[in-house]
């Protein structure tokens, strides 16, 4: 289908005329008296240039932390509890596997709220995969902190 | 079906499938691999009895599967980013998806030795 078929609309019935206009359509998410409180806010907004952050941030430390663990140094033969012990000794490796812990947990819940949103369509499945949602990825953060910050190599 | 689209079936919508299947899939191995990685608060024997699991040729295999989805859901990210920040990027959407997937083949050919020589050698012998 080329542009032209689109724009002319003078080859066919399809095209709109006189006789037949255009639709008008309603601009999308305009905002009404009825539309509720909670969507009166920007968070779509400010999810949406968390995603872009977030995600420039995860190529360094994602790529970077793959390169360390199946790349350099034997790959993924040379893990184990010691070669944990060795960089979490480090404040450095710590403080790298916390902020990656944060951000691609955060961005790939985000991410998932929604693909639940485009493909859910009923409001109770929608409700509760995302609660399901929410519980695995609050869980995970808390799980993933507490061992970074209690990391004993003398257990 | 709506006429005339520039859009389904063509680049721009297939690379949007990608990158949304490869992030469900990162998200839901992070969420295992969280889970792994907390056995070393049970013991350094449960952890290294589960990250033997890891260094199996078939799950070798897997990991390269990984590296695939991290390095296309990365490249092709910042393509998205690009596209929405630079004032010529939609322009160029087309030209830097094939960058993106240059790029990709290059790191993937690069990721091969490293990532599955010891799932060679051991099926292969050494
Ligand atoms: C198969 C490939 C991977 C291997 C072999 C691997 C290995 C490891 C190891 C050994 C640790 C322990 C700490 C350290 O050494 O830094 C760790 C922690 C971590 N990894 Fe990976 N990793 C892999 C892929 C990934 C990917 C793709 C992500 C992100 C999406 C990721 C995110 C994390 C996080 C967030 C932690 C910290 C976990 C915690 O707080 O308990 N890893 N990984
Ligand atoms: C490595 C660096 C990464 C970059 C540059 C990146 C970039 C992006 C961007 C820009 C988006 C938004 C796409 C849009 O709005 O159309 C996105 C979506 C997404 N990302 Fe990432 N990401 C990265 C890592 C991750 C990780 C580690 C995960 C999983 C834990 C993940 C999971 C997702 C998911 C599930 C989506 C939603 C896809 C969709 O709505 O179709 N990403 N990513």
């Amino acid at each position: 289908m080329s542009d032209a078929t689109l724009s002319t609309g003078s080859t066919g019935s399809t095209g709109p005329s006189v006789e037949n206009p255009a639709p008008l359509i309603e601009p999308p998410r305009a905002r009404t008296g009825k539309t509720p409180k909670s969507t009166r806010t920007n968070f779509e907004m400010y999810g949406w240039l968390f995603m872009r952050l977030s995600g420039i941030l995860l190529v360094v430390l994602v790529l970077g932390h793959l390169l360390i663990q199946l790349v350099l140094d034997g790959g993924v033969t040379k893990i184990s509890f010691a070669f944990v012990a060795g960089r979490w000794a480090s404040p450095f490796w710590q403080a790298w596997d916390l902020i990656m812990l944060w951000l691609a947990m955060l961005h790939g819940a985000n991410g998932l709220r929604t693909i639940i949103n485009d493909y859910a369509e009923r409001d109770n499945t929608r409700f509760w995969l995302k609660m399901l949602l929410y519980t695995a990825t609050v869980f995970t953060i808390l799980l993933g902190t507490l061992v970074i910050f209690t990391f004993d190599p003398n257990i | 079906m709506p006429a005339g689209t520039l859009y389904r079936g063509r680049e721009g919508m297939w690379s949007w499938v990608a990158h949304r299947v490869t992030g469900v899939l990162i998200f839901f191995f992070l969420l295992v691999h969280v889970l792994d990685t907390a056995l070393v608060r049970v013991s350094p024997e449960a952890y290294d009895e589960t990250i033997a699991v890891y260094k199996t040729p078939l799950v070798g295999l897997m990991e390269y599967g990984l590296v695939a989805a991290v390095l296309f859901h990365a490249l092709n990210g910042l393509r998205v980013v690009a596209v929405d920040f630079w004032s010529k990027g939609a322009k160029y959407q087309k030209q830097m998806l094939y960058t993106v997937m240059g790029i990709w083949i290059v790191l993937m050919a690069g990721a091969f030795w490293p990532v599955l020589s010891h799932a060679f050698y051991e099926v292969f012998g050494s």
